[in-house]
């Protein structure tokens, strides 16, 4: 009972989390919502019991590709619809 | 855009605390979940930490990229030492000689449940530390070039 109201929660963080992205107009916000997309998605997978994809998941989703699109925001502009 | 003191702080604290785990994951690769890719991962994502929160120029000045791309050519190099490994001692490719040899990494693993013995499985656990420094290398020279690209500065 416990396990699936976890699930649920995290389930519903991922959809709220994906919302969140599309509705931000501050991209810095947007790519950390992303990030942190892609930290529930680690954790749904650690609950799954696959520990080995869940750190995979960590690493690359929620810290490089994170750090990747902050260093492409650093480079041009951090609000939608402005010019570079 | 420089970053504030507080994200610069955190990064100097973070820093080697990602490194230790990540260097946990590679070397307990064959005991717990995780392995050469996981863990050249985790460290690598210490290197993106720093590249985020100092200066392109700050960062320059800490590392060369050569650094990096000596250590991809190393830790390919030593993986396909560790297969020619097993060449030398007469067995086939990737042969696992070192196994319950006694020599390093060459215990017996003992019987029945236990914590894990870090000085076993012979050649495998040299493998991860291949491709965890290869992954190492590899994933800190695309984030270095991606921010020298961008030259570190903009908006």
């Amino acid at each position: 009972m416990i396990g699936l109201l976890i699930q649920v929660a995290v389930i519903g963080g991922l959809i709220a989390s994906a919302i969140l992205v599309f509705f931000f107009r501050d991209l810095l916000a947007a790519a950390l919502a992303a990030g942190f997309f892609s930290f529930l998605v680690s954790l749904e997978f650690y609950i799954l019991q696959a520990p080995d994809v869940a750190i995979s998941q960590a690493a690359i989703g929620a810290g490089l590709t994170t750090a990747i699109f902050i260093i492409a925001i650093r480079a041009t502009t951090r609000f939608e619809g402005e010019t570079p | 855009m420089r970053m504030s003191k507080i994200v610069r702080t955190g990064a100097c604290i973070l820093y080697p605390l990602i490194i230790i785990f990540g260097l946990y994951v590679v070397v307990h690769g064959h005991l717990t979940p995780g392995g050469g890719f996981q863990g050249g991962a985790v460290i690598a994502t210490a290197a993106a930490l720093v590249l985020v929160a100092f200066s392109h120029r700050e960062v320059a000045g800490m590392v060369r990229k050569a650094v990096f791309s000596a250590q991809e050519s190393l830790g390919l190099l030593l993986f396909i030492g560790a297969g020619i490994l097993g060449l030398l001692a007469g067995a086939p490719f990737f042969a696992n000689i070192l196994a319950n040899s006694g020599l390093l990494f060459g215990l017996t693993v003992p019987p029945g449940p236990n914590p894990g013995e870090l000085n076993t499985a012979g050649v495998i656990p040299l493998m991860n530390i291949a491709v965890g420094v290869e992954v190492w290398g590899g994933l800190a020279i695309i984030l270095m070039y991606l921010f020298s690209a961008t030259g570190g500065e903009g908006t």
